[in-house]
């Protein structure tokens, strides 16, 4: 147990974070803590915390994705159109909006691997193609999500939020056995040094491509929850997830030089930074004031985190590698 | 080898010129109004805004950082010297622009000392940064467009001529003017690429690191500012999240001009021709009239397409 959290302490100050800061929430909020408060939080922080993984897999891999949110407000408009209908219907409409989302990723990952452009200006590029795409399909805010559906992914069972399930389920069938497989491995090799993991034999390209893959299927997957918490179609909920998904994979103890930080520990800096917006909203501070807090938090809640440069012995350490 | 080093840089930065002509060239084929002196002066006159921010903007890209608090610098310049100049003094008034400059340059420095003392990444120090400052104009405005004029002095600078030429533009150039000789004949150009290829490397060659990040954080600030004081000139008001329109586009402008987002290569005089390719772009698509949709798609297509031939460029060599 104590080597496990050795291993895993930047997650463990981040759960621990998030924990304190879902007490407080929820003694201060105006109802107390029941599941429909809970399920309302996790609901939103779920949609984060799926952008910030999407964000995770650009991070590990040493680059930066800003074509997040646009990716997201693409998939979320598709939604609108396809998960609606017959069972079939639905199934089928879910399938092709992550295909969207794995085909987006692909395009980013092709453009960084074959056309040698760095992710953080191809993405640029590509949002800007994206949210394009939305408007095409959604001019104006629009469409609908099957009720049903949507309530089944958004309520709660027995008292659990559905959206907490899926976090777990995520992190549980989906990291774990990941983290153990040589493509797991590969992710964290090309991130700390891209020249020894492909001295090693890694398939470099290959596994540069997958990583953007499924960044893509996380963005389509937070644009398919969106869906259903909104049940409508929305091409300008991008530019605020892109941003957010980059604070929170860095709350969340991913380095953004890669190749450190886990999954995990995106989606707590996700669940943290949706739960810091929570708490000014019932804080009873002056609305006005309330953004200005906000991104004070964020910026001492960084700062902390880069102030163990501080005790650094020798200065050339802060340097890095 | 020394000479294929050295014509490197100024053979990227040729390109958005290159982009430039072409698309003047096959756009007023559809519209022929894009030939004329008054069409072409004024994309000069809107080219001047984003240029001045993107001039900021390939200091810090030359650092290897990146500066994401565009947006919010240059709308609080703009708040700042609106309302000086709305309160009806005299003295406030002039010292509106002033005024404007040094919150640029003080935020700048904010942005440095998160970036070089306490070593936070620049992408995400400089988002808080800017989300600080949005709440710090929500907490002064209460969320509304802000009380304020421009005075004729900001009005001028945004929208007047001067033989011929808008004076916007003039200010623009005589700021990248001024900006190349610094990097040119002072250490600091130098350090600055330096910075970007290597820090630690600068470091030890007994640089002081950290005092050349300050400087090129607080002229990025300072540039921002003086691009939202010339937008409130031209606007004649401020107004809330101004400046959010601004930051892709200068970091595009940036980059198409060849400067590398890693750091350590790249020039002036590519970011004003990746300034120019974009406005130009923009303004065509729009007097395409042709949905918001498209507009997105093919502005994304042409970056796209540009970065792709900087890579094809390098390859054939």
């Amino acid at each position: 147990m104590r080597d496990l959290l050795k291993a895993n302490q930047r997650e463990a100050t981040a759960f621990l974070v998030l924990a304190a800061l879902l007490t407080l929430y929820l003694t201060t909020h105006p109802t107390g803590a029941n599941t429909y408060v809970l399920t309302i939080w996790a609901n939103q922080a779920l949609i984060l915390a799926l952008a910030a993984i999407a964000q995770f897999f650009a991070v590990i891999v040493r680059g930066i994705d800003l074509s997040v949110g646009a990716v997201m407000a693409l998939t979320n408009c598709v939604a609108s159109y396809l998960v609606i209908g017959s069972g079939l219907d639905m199934a089928l409409g879910i399938l092709a909006v992550l295909v969207v989302g794995v085909a987006c990723g692909l395009l980013n990952g092709a453009l960084v691997v074959f056309g040698r452009i760095q992710p953080i200006v191809a993405t640029l590029a590509t949002a800007s193609l994206f949210v394009g795409l939305a408007l095409l399909l959604r001019p104006t805010p629009g469409g609908r999500i099957d009720y049903d559906l949507a309530d089944a992914f958004t309520l709660d069972i027995f008292g659990i939020p559905t959206a907490l399930i899926i976090a777990a389920a995520v992190i549980g069938l989906f990291w774990v056995p990941l983290r153990r497989t040589g493509l797991g491995l590969g992710l964290y090799a090309i991130g700390s040094s891209e020249q020894a993991a492909f001295q090693s034999g890694m398939p470099v390209p290959v596994i540069r491509l997958a990583s953007f893959a499924m960044g893509g299927l996380f963005a389509g997957l937070a644009g398919l929850y969106f869906s259903f918490v909104t049940t409508t179609g929305d091409a300008g909920i991008g530019p605020n997830y892109t941003l957010n998904s980059i604070a929170a994979v860095v709350l969340g103890g991913v380095a953004l030089r890669g190749g450190v930080g886990t999954l995990t520990g995106a989606l707590a800096g996700a669940f943290i930074l949706k739960t810091i917006g929570s708490l000014m909203f019932f804080s009873g501070l002056p609305p006005l004031a309330q953004p200005f807090i906000e991104g004070l938090i964020l910026a001492g809640a960084i700062a902390i985190g880069g102030a163990g440069v501080l005790r650094v012995k020798n200065r050339l350490e802060v340097f890095g590698k | 080898m020394n000479t294929i080093k050295q014509n490197l840089p100024s053979l990227d930065a040729a390109l958005p010129y290159f982009g430039t002509i072409l698309l003047i060239l096959g756009g007023s084929y559809f519209f022929p109004q894009i030939l004329g002196v008054d069409y072409l002066t004024q994309q000069l006159q809107i080219a001047a805004f984003l240029g001045l921010l993107a001039l900021g903007a390939t200091l810090v890209i030359l650092l290897g950082h990146i500066d994401l608090s565009v947006p919010w610098v240059l709308g609080g310049a703009a708040i700042i010297s609106t309302s000086l100049v709305g309160s009806g003094n005299p003295v406030l008034a002039v010292a509106a622009i002033p005024a404007a400059l040094a919150f640029g340059a003080l935020v700048g420095i904010i942005n440095g000392v998160g970036v070089a003392i306490l070593r936070i990444p620049s992408m995400v120090w400089t988002l808080a940064v800017n989300s600080m400052l949005l709440g710090v104009a929500v907490l002064n405005t209460g969320g509304f467009n802000p009380k304020g004029e421009a005075s004729a002095t900001m009005t001028w600078m945004a929208t007047g001529d001067l033989v011929g030429l808008p004076v916007a533009f003039l200010v623009w150039i005589a700021a990248t003017g001024a900006m190349a000789l610094l990097l040119k004949r002072s250490g600091f150009g130098r350090y600055l690429s330096a910075i970007g290829y290597n820090e630690k490397a600068t470091f030890l060659s007994g640089v002081s690191t950290p005092s050349v990040i300050f400087a090129a954080f607080a002229i990025a600030g300072l540039c921002s500012a003086m691009g939202g004081v010339m937008l409130a000139g031209y606007a004649n008001q401020a107004y809330q999240s101004m400046g959010d329109p601004f930051l892709l586009p200068t970091i595009a402008a940036v980059v198409i001009g060849g400067t590398s987002i890693l750091g350590g290569r790249g020039s002036l005089i590519g970011t004003v021709g990746g300034v120019l390719f974009i406005t130009l772009v923009t303004s065509i698509l729009s007097v395409m009239q042709i949905s918001d949709a498209w507009r997105n798609i093919i502005f994304g297509l042409i970056i796209i397409t540009m970065l792709l031939l900087q890579t094809l460029r390098r390859k054939a060599q």
